[in-house]
């Protein structure tokens, strides 16, 4: 029964969307967009279950003084205050969690413009020098295939940047050439690989084969 | 004859001709073509009373004007088709949709499109109703209506043919696959071929378990409903079981709730069934935040002070995907990734020690398991493959030679 269930609802779940994609019966369709709609509750429910495993796992390292526990702290109080807020905001207090009709901020909106983007602009900016120091690595021409990488890389470089046009009219020229012939049958043999694993994947998932995703071990 | 004598004998008779002709001309000119405005205003000629109708456009009509129930839909829609009439656009001519119930009845605007548009869905309707559609061309007053349409009738329909193509595909794909799996049930052997990122998995929890240090599975950032989610969490499983038998620490940081869910179970049961429940500790996967970038900093953050041995990034990953594997690198984990995501490849590929490309992802599951019935999956996804090159190869050979075919054939709505 512990297992049966499972796979009977995976089935069910699984079969209704492709029906829907062939048969245009309203009923089905409404099914499943309830479904659709069902995934977004049980998301938030587990949003919850989420917040609270991370309320005791940092309260748990706070009180054993694990490793980076000050960070913890720094997480938790982060949580709180942004959390009230929120909360507060949207019962109305503050004048909500945007900005107010006048323009000026809520304690919300100020501290998501002035404290979350930036850190989060930060993450994403870190990415140039992460790319800067992984290029270095991966262009070193150690052998023929890494010298083949190595030249069009360099070419789909200068032909990106103003500097290469000026050079020679065959930077751009080349580069288009890279990106839409070779470069693009790469990407679409692979598209259609991950594609036709994707569909077996989810055939396995739907007949009940592959069932290590519940916990139920190997497939039978 | 003297000069002069010639010139005036030519000359009268010239004159009369010209007399004769001039008052015809002129007659013609104010006929054929249209006077000047300010001489046709000013001179208060029957020109000027004219004036205004000669100026206004009379916009052609549409053509071949059809209406029809719209295939393929769940019912309360007719679809109005029809030919624009030559140099719409340069006319500026509008359409208005008119519906009636009858031909001869009530006309109403439905909708109105510019120029460029020769299709309309009206939805709304009830179904087994009849409707009448008549469309207007209109540029400014000037109006041309088309003939009304036959009796329409919306209708619910069963099956949306324009996918039969995919179905055909799918019942293909299916049968290959369902064929292979009750192949491999019947004990025959089945070759798959070696996966160097998935034969390092033994040697990477090993490596893990001799250093004593920590194991980092990232299942990616997408939910359970992505499939590349899902084919992790099979990987999870896996490593889990390695983990339990080595005594390995395992670390499994989660970004979706649902995924961070679904992964506890699956490293629980992992544990359970390598007969070591009592190494399970919940914190052991864990939930950092719904927030792309804070969990990125998160993980970075672990990685750079804990320098864990091995790191699997195995899933769907966006811009976070180099961020997490060079930070890795950096830290001199083993790392094994794998993701379907075209986009995030070539970072896997240069930051990690091993990738699993594409369908690799989707096959690590049978291929670690080595369990027939899985295997037997791979196989028949092959064939499909094997059938699709053929048409591919096929599709390009006829569309050199301008046979659409086999394009059209494989064109998906």
């Amino acid at each position: 029964m512990r297992k049966q269930v499972p796979l009977l609802l995976t089935f069910c779940a699984g079969m209704i969307p492709i029906i829907a994609l062939f048969v245009p019966e309203r009923h089905v369709s409404t099914v499943s967009t309830t479904l659709d709609s069902w995934l977004i509750i049980v998301a938030g429910f587990a949003l919850l279950l989420g917040v609270v495993n991370v309320i005791q796992m940092n309260t748990n390292k706070i009180r054993r003084k694990s490793s980076g526990w000050p960070y913890a702290i720094v997480l938790l109080a982060g949580l709180a205050i942004m959390g009230t807020f929120g909360f507060a905001g949207a019962f109305d207090v503050f004048g909500g969690i945007a900005t107010r009709p006048d323009g000026s901020s809520t304690p919300f909106d100020w501290l998501y413009q002035n404290a979350f983007l930036p850190l989060q602009g930060t993450m994403f900016a870190l990415l140039a020098f992460f790319m800067a120091s992984a290029s270095y690595r991966a262009f070193r021409a150690r052998n023929v295939e890494a010298t083949i990488l190595l030249i069009a890389a360099l070419i789909v470089m200068f032909g990106r940047i103003p500097f290469g046009e000026m050079v020679t009219k065959w930077f751009p020229i080349t580069t288009e050439w890279i990106m839409a012939r070779p470069n693009m049958a790469a990407q679409r043999g692979i598209m259609i690989g991950a594609g036709l694993g994707a569909a077996s994947m989810a055939l396995r998932v739907i007949v009940g084969i592959e069932r290590s995703y519940l916990g139920l071990g190997k497939g039978e | 004859m003297p000069v002069s004598s010639r010139y005036r004998v030519f000359s009268l008779p010239l004159a009369a001709i010209l007399l004769a002709i001039i008052p015809f001309l002129v007659f013609s000119a104010r006929v054929d073509g249209q006077p000047p405005p300010e001489q046709a205003g000013a001179a208060g000629t029957p020109g000027a009373a004219l004036a205004p109708e000669s100026t206004a456009v009379q916009p052609p009509a549409v053509e071949a004007l059809t209406a029809a129930d719209t295939p393929g839909d769940e019912g309360g829609s007719v679809t109005v088709k029809w030919t624009e009439p030559a140099g719409a656009a340069d006319l500026g001519l509008t359409y208005k949709v008119m519906r009636a119930d009858s031909p001869e009845g009530q006309y109403t605007e439905v909708c109105e499109l510019a120029a460029g548009e020769s299709e309309y869905m009206d939805a709304g309707l009830t179904d087994g109703r009849q409707y009448c559609y008549k469309v207007l061309s209109v540029v400014g007053p000037g109006i041309a209506e088309s003939a009304p349409t036959l009796p329409a009738s919306p209708r619910g329909n069963w099956f949306r043919m324009f996918r039969l193509n995919a179905l055909v595909l799918l019942i293909v794909f299916s049968g290959s696959v369902l064929f292979y799996i009750a192949r491999a049930r019947r004990g025959k052997p089945i070759y798959i071929r070696k996966i160097a990122g998935l034969n390092a998995v033994d040697e990477a929890v090993g490596r893990a378990t001799e250093m004593g240090k920590k194991i980092l599975y990232i299942p990616g950032i997408m939910s359970i409903d992505e499939i590349q989610t899902i084919a992790s969490l099979a990987i999870l499983g896996h490593v889990a079981r390695l983990s339990a038998q080595y005594n390995a620490d395992l670390e499994v940081p989660n970004k979706d709730p649902l995924t961070f869910a679904s992964a506890r179970e699956t490293v629980r049961e992992a544990y359970l069934e390598a007969g070591r429940p009592d190494l399970f500790r919940e914190e052991m996967v864990n939930y950092v935040t719904y927030d792309q970038f804070a969990y990125t900093a998160s993980v970075t953050g672990k990685m750079v002070r804990e320098k864990p041995a091995t790191n699997f990034l195995i899933g769907s990953f966006y811009a976070e995907s180099l961020l997490l594997a060079e930070t890795g690198q950096s830290v001199g984990a083993i790392q094994i990734s794998g993701t379907a995501e075209v986009a995030q490849l070539p970072f896997f590929v240069v930051a990690c020690d091993y990738t699993l490309i594409g369908e690799e992802l989707y096959a690590a599951s049978a291929y670690l398991s080595r369990e027939p019935v899985l295997l037997g999956s791979i196989k028949g996804q092959d064939l499909t493959k094997l059938l699709l090159m053929l048409a591919l190869g096929l599709g390009v050979i006829l569309e050199s030679f301008g046979v659409a075919f086999v394009k059209d054939a494989f064109r998906m709505q």
